[in-house]
């Protein structure tokens, strides 16, 4: 049925010959959608002549932009494939996976006060190996956390109506939502016993947001080289987007070259073909959802090292935005998920710098919407399952 | 080789099968045919272990595989064609044939089954690089015998392998089945296209919505008036 209508709306725009009142009804949504932009616009920061004189007047801020943004999304590229991984396979938008990156942050926070000691300036720190080291339970556990949530709240439903699952996921949200709020509780232990000391760092209040202790240092590597410089590289651009890099790349691998990875490319193309093949259909869907975990876990870590806090209602926020990434990259497709981050980072630290901070968001998801109506198939193209 | 026995199975409340037996044995090519809904497809579904009888028995060389898991049945050596090809189509034509041999270990004779599928399909070996689902049609249907070959099954189940294809194609794809066979590959095959499938096998079944009404030497069905007045349409 769906293919009929895909070939012929192929054959319709080969022919260039949409129905009237469809070109009619993007025309009409095009035009509001600029006067929008336009009158939203200014309040929301697309000044021209304010950004002109900015950027006539820093113009290394652009430069500084371009980092931040590259390490933002690096960040938001690394959940958004959770959401595209999991898209992929059981064609789900994984609504929990925000909430198990925003817990990767606080398992990250606890592993890294487990040893970190107070600094001179009375600040807890940490040393580098904690950091790099810190980043292997915050994987573990949301990957385990994201396994389980699949064999728990998903598995028994897969062959229920799609909606299905994805109230399913809402509320697992909810859970872990509660559950990162739960967490924080737990920093009044550490004045019952000093066993707990490593808690302090959740604070007294449940509900603040949570400081990670310093660990890499604010130095401008830049300056070792280029003495004077104005554009700032910390340690922490550096270790982000390594990081990123690294574990994209060994995803790419895992994924394309091993028989494991290619087996999780079939199942998520065609299941029955891969049962018939001998896959383990059910091991596949689980180990993707771990690698999804254990990614967003590790982005977890590298949203608390590069923006220093973490708070419960991250995962809401912050999945937002990833699932942004993913959708702009083309949904399933694991290289579009990358691209999608990198571009929401780069327009978010843009629009941080240029447009209006509290309206970041609103760009972001302006964005989506967009994406949504122009090319639903996202930049790369849509990667599902072939079963109708 | 294969057996089934009074097998029932059921999506949801819709009963399918009502109590299914055939056998297929080594050496043999047997065909089930049957018009639309019939339940061919549910047939091979079900002995793949991708549907699970409600009640019944499904055992290869003796052995009962209705509580096999479905990924497990490959390796006890059942593959198939399924019905629609179900290729990968984001991968590579090579890919999928070493997915074909993924529950093997034996390197040496994945290699040789490879060398095999490439003798017997030509046209995969040109195109070993394409993505599989820029292949035509019939390119496709290669594939996926090909790749469930590559499992090297003791019985090779076959749903419907002429669908859509050229007059020309449909009769290479027999002229394979023909060959599979003669070089010792045990063949079910399911087919709408009576006439060949009754030329190409040794014995048959007819089944009619979820029963089995007919059944017999492929010869004699050829020339038996109820199959020629309902599948032949002579
Ligand atoms: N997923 C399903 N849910 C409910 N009923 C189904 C399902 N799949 C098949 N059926 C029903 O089971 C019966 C047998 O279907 P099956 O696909 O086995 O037929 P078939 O003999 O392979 O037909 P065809 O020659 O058209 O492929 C049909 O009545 C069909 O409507
Ligand atoms: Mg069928």
């Amino acid at each position: 049925m769906t293919t009929v209508t895909q070939k012929a709306e192929a054959l319709s725009s080969k022919s260039s010959s949409i129905p009237s009142t469809r070109k009619l009804q993007r025309a009409l949504f095009v035009v509001a959608v600029t006067y929008l932009v336009l009158i939203i616009g200014q309040p929301a920061g697309l000044d021209l002549v304010r950004i002109g004189q900015d950027v006539r007047a820093h113009p290394s801020a652009i430069v500084q932009q371009l980092i931040i943004g590259l390490a933002n999304g690096g960040i938001i590229a690394m959940t958004a494939l959770g959401y595209t991984l999991v898209y992929g396979i059981i064609e789900l938008v994984n609504f929990a996976h925000g909430d198990v990156f925003m817990l990767g942050g606080f398992v990250s926070i606890l592993t890294l006060s487990i040893f970190s000691r107070t600094g001179v300036n009375g600040g807890l720190t940490a040393p580098l190996w904690a950091a790099i080291f810190g980043f292997l339970p915050a994987m573990l556990f949301c990957g385990l956390l994201n396994a389980g949530i699949e064999r728990m709240a998903y598995r028994p439903l897969r062959t229920a109506p799609k909606l299905v699952a994805l109230i399913s996921a809402i509320g697992m949200s909810f859970i872990l939502q509660n559950l990162g709020l739960q967490i924080g509780a737990f920093g009044k232990l550490a004045e019952v016993s000093p066993v707990f000391k490593w808690l302090a760092v959740l604070g007294g209040n449940n509900a603040a947001p949570k400081s990670f202790p310093a660990v890499l240092g604010n130095n401008n590597l830049l300056e070792y080289i280029i003495p004077g410089a104005t554009v700032r590289i910390t340690f922490a651009d550096v270790l982000v987007i390594v990081t990123a890099i690294v574990l994209m790349a060994l995803l790419n691998w895992f994924v394309m070259s091993t028989r494991l990875g290619k087996a999780m490319r079939a199942t998520a193309q065609n299941r029955d073909a891969a049962a018939i093949v001998g896959i383990n259909v059910n091991q596949m869907i689980g180990l993707t959802f771990f690698i999804g975990g254990a990614l967003a876990g590790a982005a977890g870590m590298m949203f608390g090292l590069y923006n220093g806090t973490v708070v419960f209602t991250l995962g809401f926020t912050a999945g937002l935005r990833s699932f942004t990434a993913a959708v702009l990259g083309g949904i399933g497709n694991i290289r579009g998920a990358a691209l999608g981050g990198v571009l929401i980072g780069l327009l978010a630290a843009f629009s941080d710098q240029y447009l209006a901070v509290r309206w970041t968001n609103a760009w972001v998801f302006l964005i989506l919407v967009l994406v949504l109506l122009f090319r639903p198939t996202g930049l790369l193209g849509q990667e599902t399952g072939d079963k109708a | 080789m294969l057996q089934v026995k009074d097998v029932h199975t059921y999506y949801g409340n819709i009963h399918a099968l009502k109590g299914i037996s055939l056998n297929v044995n080594q050496g043999e090519v047997v065909t089930l045919i049957g018009s639309n809904g019939a339940g061919k497809t549910t047939t091979l579904r079900t002995i793949q272990g991708l549907l699970r009888p409600r009640t019944g028995s499904i055992t290869l060389n003796g052995e009962e595989l209705t509580q096999v898991p479905a990924h497990l049945i490959t390796t006890k050596g059942l593959s198939q064609s399924p019905e629609g090809r179900l290729i990968f189509t984001r991968m590579t034509v090579l890919e999928n044939l070493e997915m074909g041999a993924f529950a093997r270990s034996d390197k040496d004779g994945i290699q040789r089954d490879l060398e095999r599928v490439f003798t017997t399909f030509p046209r995969l070996k040109e195109r070993v690089k394409q993505r599989a689902g820029t292949l035509s049609g019939g390119e496709q249907q290669m594939l996926a015998m090909g790749r469930a070959l590559m499992s090297n099954p003791k019985v090779l189940l076959l749903d419907e392998p002429s669908m859509g294809l050229a007059p020309i194609l449909v009769e290479q794809i027999f002229d394979i089945i023909r060959e599979l066979n003669q070089q010792g590959t045990t063949i079910l095959l399911v087919e709408q296209n009576a006439q060949a499938a009754l030329q190409v096998a040794h014995r048959a079944y007819v089944l009619e919505t979820g029963k089995i009404t007919i059944s017999g030497d492929a010869k004699e069905l050829l020339e038996d008036p109820r199959v020629i007045e309902a599948y032949l349409g002579l």
